[in-house]
Formats: C-alpha cells, structure tokens, sequence
C-alpha cells in the first residue's frame, strides 16, 4: 500500500476488488438499472438544453480548461498565496499528506473546542476520508445534511453519484426508509411531504450541532476564499449555524482569481444537472467579523494530498486533477448508466473514478477499474474542463502491465499476467516474421470458422455477441491475386 | 520526516511546471450584455423559472409594498437589520399593528431558539443582481446577518433594478470582490431546493421555502 493511500478505507483492503463481478450482480438488478437509466436520461436532456449553441460551449470548455490548466501550472505558488490569504482572513490552515492525517487533524480541531457533534454539508473529500465512520469511532455524531447524503446515510450505504448521491433509490425506497427510521414519520410518497420530514430533523440538527463541515467547490488565491456551490441551503446551514466550521479541498481545487471562478461555475452546473445557477453560490472568506452577529467563531481548513501530487508529476495524468467534480462524465456512461455507482466500489464511480481511483490507490489493486470501459469516448466529450479520459484509461492500462515507463504511477506493473505476456510475445513474435505470419493467416481464414464458440478466450467475447468469422482469403492475398492500386 | 505542506509544496514543486499558460480568451464571457431594461426581464425570467415570486415597487413605494405583503400573508413577524439603510427606512415607514417588525440586532447565540422557531420572514437588501441567469447578490455583515436570508422560511428581497449585472463574471469585477470581499458573500437565484428524491423538484429544504424580490424600478 501507498503511503500517501488511505489505509482505514473498509471498502479498499489490499486484495483485488472486482468490479466486473459487482457489475455482473447489479445488471441483474431490474429496479436499479431502472433508477439509472431514468435519472441519467433526464440528465442527459437537461444538460443539452443548456448548452443550445455550440460555439457558446465550445470556447466556454476551452477558457474553463485553461483557467484549470494554469491553475495547475502555478499550483504550488497558488497554494502559498491562497494560505497566506486565508491565515490574514482568520482562516486557519492545515495541511495533510493522507487521509488519517486529515482525520486526526479533524478530531484533534474538535477536541479542542469540547465539540461532540458535527453537521456535514456534502463533501466528497469526507467521503474519500470516510470521515464519518472515523468520528464515530471516536465518539463523535457525524450527520449529513445534503437530503440524498441523509438518506444514503440512514441506510449505511455510500454515495451512488458524487452529484446525486442517492440516485439509485427510487422515491417508493425513500418513503418505506423514512416510515422506518425517522421518529413519528407516517409513510408517505409525496415527495414534498419526504423533503419536509428531513428539513424538520436536520433544522433541530443543525440547531444544535457543535460544529459544521463543508467541502469546498473553488478556493480562489487572490482573496482567501472558499466557494459552496450548492441548491438546498445546507452547506450554508453547516458552514453559517454552528460555532465552527471546518472545510475539507483536495489541493487541486485552488484558482488564481475569483473572476477565473465565473465561467467554471457557469459550466460546472450546467453539466452537472442542467442548470443555469445554482440556488446559492456560497463565498467564505472568513470567521465571523467584528460586529457580526453570526456566523462560526472559528473557521478551519484542511487541505488534502491522498496521492494527488504524485498524479501531479506525471504530465499526461496531471490533467485528472482539472476535473470540477460536475459528474457529467458518469450521467453520459454507459457502462455507469447500466451498473450503477455501487459496482465500482470506490469513493468516485463512474470514468473520472477510473482513472482517479487507479492512481489513488494503484493501478494493480484496482486493475479492474482501467477495463471497465468500452472507450466510447462519450465522458471525454461532455468533460467540462477537457480531460482526454479515454486516453489516460488507455495509458493506465499500459501502466498497469509495464514497471518500466519511467512513470511515478502507484502500483504499476502489478496488472501483468503471465497469460497476457506470453499472448502479446506470441503475436510480436508472428506478425514480426512475414513468412510465419503468412502462415498463421493462411490456416486462420481457412480454419478459423471451425473454431468453437466456448473455446477459452473466445468464450469471453462470445458469450454475449455472436462469434466473427474470419473471411475465406486475407486481404494481402486477395492483392496479391486480385490486383489493386499498390499491387 | 518534513511536516506535511512543507513535504507536500516540495512533491508539488519538484513536478515542475510543464509548458507555458495558456492564454484565457474571455469572448464568451463578453457576449453576454444586454440593455438595462432586458437585464431586468432576463434576471426576472431565469429566477420566476426556479419559483422565485417578484413584486413591482418604486423608490418611494416600496416600503409599502413590503408592508402590504405581509399583510396579506398573515405574517407574524419580519426581522430586519436595523442598521442597515434600506432597514432603517423600512422601519421609518412601518405603521404600528399588523407585521411586528424584529430588528436583528444581537448575537445569534441570544436568540438562536427564537430564529429557527418563531421568525415568519426575513429582509435583506442586496448589492446587485444577475441577469444571465438570474440572481441576487449579497453581502452580509454587521448591519445585515448572514442567518436573515437563511432560517426564516420566507426571504423577501429589495433588489434595484439600476443595480443588475450582466453576468456573475461582470459583477464580481464592477463590485471588485475580486480585490476584497467581507467574511461572507453570495448568490440565491431562488428559493432552497432539492431533486434528490428521483430527481424531482421540491422547494424549501433547507433554507426560505420562498424567496420575493421587491422590485424597484430605478432605472428612468
């Protein structure tokens, strides 16, 4: 395992996770596929509408990756500038290589200020810390407040959607769950009579909470700044209500100038579920100030590696960290679309998570994500900020069969098995002797039909497609015979 | 062993850059004006499309639109911040009865029970508006707490029509947030709203389950 890995994660021992047998269960799931394909397909609409004249999106994706881009290139410098900015704001500044550290710089904020309870706006990095089960374990009630967060969480499950977190489940699921688990709660159907029995627990919450944590969508370095994005008005509840305020980023996510912020927030809603704006666009710069009669007495930030500066020294994978979290990638999958966000087992699903994930925690141990694609290439072409992810899957795939590209990728070479080798060595050691390779095509064309279905190897592509069949003669022969334009 | 940013600043700076920046061509960003009159139907358009209500008022009769509202929805209370001027001169013309005006004028932790409890409604004023989208820009502070546009169930809003931007991008360089910005500043295009369950629209999860932007027609 990695050092800059998270080693309390339950859901990434050290053994291989199959994503291919998870995938091969939720196909089976009639409901779930249901749930996806309905939500996804709405997305998908939504998003289009939004983007009507495609030269408006086109120079819109471009300015936003290079606002990403530059961002990037200065990185280090940003960092430096944005710290400064936020220590003379009142913002007080941590730094964590890995997860634990981040955690334990959690906990030891609250300790110190006697706090027992937190309020969480939705934050992904928490997720990829499992923040929650952390806290817990140390006496601590973490509760999420974004509504698909607190109804995943009643069930222990994990986010389905880094966007839509509780996407998989349909509103009859939601209504039994709540009739369960919420004190006095009839069951119900009606959406908007659901939405109020949550808005009625979480307001005692977030009343009553020792302190509240958000995520952070822009951190911007001119001003010391933390940007929300959000439509419920919960990141503004956690971050506003109560007396601390704690924010988790990974250190991607700083941008020179809040003017940089317009046109990344302009996209990142729209991609993300077809809106223009979203409800509240959230700027904190601070603790509560002289006079102010609210606001949080201290405000904490913790900015977080887990693996993210050593994406950034390769050049090519460097572009992961563009990525804006709009999740437009997975909404446009369709191998998301069809196995869901579980199947994955990872803190980001979906063809971001792909190449995230792998370079998180090694490619070896989630070898099985970098295949789990038909690079069709649709998450390249909606990415906001332009991340060519069907090349970096395909890079990653290289990765994870060769120790000796001079790359700094965790886990590479782990992917290599003996089987593969001897078959790539066979097929060098053919095609690179014309008079073998004559041969092979020669028996190929004229035997190849013979071939049954369930031989091993073919039985992988046959068993859900019909079997090729290769043509009687090849097409150098046929040249050959026939004549062409080079004959 | 480093502590961490030292260690982590020194992976970051031992990547070196690569290559130099790309330029930023902000032309789409610059397309986006209109006159003042269509700022004012674009602003209005985007935010009635996400359930935010609009009343017409003037300069001098707004105070009164406010009140008449309120009225009419029975409402208990309005709290306002008496330091603020558009505050200050809504309660200048606020008449005894009716709508009791509540100033926020303590620290949240005196009343924070009462807050979430017993306020019908809030007042804010605003700093500008957008109209490519739709919008309301705040700056809370001293004079106008930041909980006044969040815990009450109903936001009501005093937006100049003289003060809407083009775009989110031309307001933060006409105000110059991008120089200094207060503890906390924001956008609200509409009331609190969720579609976490099955992707349908519900108003009113967290935050205002109303939001009304008293109108003010400034711009002749």
């Amino acid at each position: 395992m990695s050092p800059n890995s998270c080693g309390s994660a339950p859901v990434h021992a050290e053994t291989e996770v199959h994503f291919r047998d998870a995938a091969a269960k939720a196909l089976l799931d009639p409901q779930l596929r249901a749930n996806f394909r309905r939500a996804m397909d709405g997305l998908i609409t939504k998003r289009k509408a939004q983007f009507p004249d495609p030269r408006d999106l086109q120079d819109l994706r471009d300015l936003s990756t290079a606002i990403r881009s530059r961002s990037l290139l200065n990185l280090p410098e940003l960092l430096e500038q944005f710290e400064a900015n936020c220590t003379k704001n009142g913002i007080k500044v941590h730094w964590a290589e890995t997860c634990e550290q981040a955690n334990e710089l959690i906990l030891g904020i609250m300790q110190a200020k006697g706090a027992k309870t937190l309020v969480k706006g939705k934050s992904m990095v928490s997720e990829e810390m499992h923040l929650n089960a952390f806290l817990e374990s140390k006496g601590i009630e973490a509760l999420e407040s974004d509504l698909g967060e607190y109804i995943i969480q009643l069930d222990g499950e994990t986010p389905s959607h880094i966007i839509m977190p509780a996407i998989h489940k349909n509103k009859d699921q939601i209504a039994r769950q709540f009739s369960q688990k919420i004190k006095d709660a009839k069951y119900t159907e009606d959406v908007d009579e659901l939405t109020a029995m949550a808005r009625k627990v979480l307001r005692q919450k977030f009343l009553d909470a020792d302190a509240g944590l958000s995520g952070v969508n822009f951190a911007v370095a001119e001003t010391g700044t933390l940007c929300l994005v959000e439509n419920e008005g919960n990141g503004r509840m956690s971050t506003h209500v109560p007396p601390l305020h704690i924010a988790v980023m990974g250190l991607e996510k700083v941008v020179a100038r809040l003017e940089d912020v317009a046109p990344l927030y302009a996209i990142l809603t729209r991609s993300a579920t077809g809106q223009a704006v979203s409800t509240y666009f959230n700027l904190i710069t601070g603790p509560r100030g002289a006079g102010e009669k609210d606001g949080p007495q201290e405000v904490h930030l913790v900015i977080l590696d887990n693996g993210r500066s050593r994406i950034y020294a390769d050049p090519q994978l460097r572009a992961t960290l563009r990525c804006i979290r709009c999740g437009a990638c997975m909404n446009h999958c369709p191998v998301y679309t069809r196995v869901g966000g579980h199947a994955y087992e990872a803190v980001y699903p979906g063809p971001i998570g792909k190449i995230l994930t792998p370079q998180m925690e090694g490619v070896g141990v989630r070898h099985d994500l970098i295949h789990g694609s038909s690079l069709c290439g649709a998450c390249g072409e909606v990415c906001p900020v332009e991340i060519p992810i069907p090349e970096i899957l395909v890079r990653l795939r290289r990765e994870a069969t060769h120790e000796d590209l001079g790359s700094a990728v965790a886990g590479k070479g782990t992917g290599r098995t003996a089987t593969e080798d001897w078959a790539w060595r066979l097929w060098a050691g053919v095609t690179k002797r014309p008079t073998l390779y004559r041969i092979a095509t020669w028996f190929a064309t004229r035997f190849g039909k013979a071939l049954p279905a369930g031989a091993p190897l073919i039985k992988n592509w046959t068993q859900s497609r019909t079997k090729p069949v290769p043509a009687r003669r090849s097409l150098s022969e046929r040249m050959r015979t026939e004549g062409g334009p080079h004959a | 062993m480093p502590d961490p940013r030292t260690a982590i600043l020194g992976r970051l700076r031992a990547a070196g850059d690569s290559g130099p920046l790309p330029a930023l061509d902000t032309a789409v960003l610059e397309r986006r004006q209109w006159p003042a009159a269509e700022r004012v139907a674009r602003l209005r358009k985007g935010m009635e499309a996400v359930h935010t209500e609009f009343l017409d008022a003037t300069p001098t009769t707004w105070p009164a639109v406010v009140r008449a509202f309120c009225d009419r929805e029975g409402l208990k209370n309005l709290l306002f911040g008496p330091a603020c001027q558009d505050g200050a001169a809504l309660a200048a013309a606020w008449a005894p009865g009716g709508t009791q005006l509540m100033p926020y004028d303590r620290p949240v932790e005196a009343f924070k029970q009462e807050l979430f409890g017993e306020v019908d409604a809030g007042f804010t004023s605003t700093v500008g508006g957008v109209a490519e989208t739709g919008g309301l820009l705040l700056m809370p502070g001293p004079a106008e707490p930041r909980l006044m546009s969040l815990v009450p169930p109903v936001h009501i809003a005093l937006l100049r029509a003289s003060t809407i931007q083009d775009s989110f991008w031309s307001a933060v360089k006409a105000l110059g947030w991008g120089r200094a910005l207060p503890p906390n500043a924001l956008m609200i295009s509409g009331p609190s709203k969720t579609a976490d369950i099955e992707q349908t629209l519900a108003y009113g999860v967290h935050g205002p389950k109303r939001l009304i932007v008293v109108l003010v027609d400034d711009l002749a």
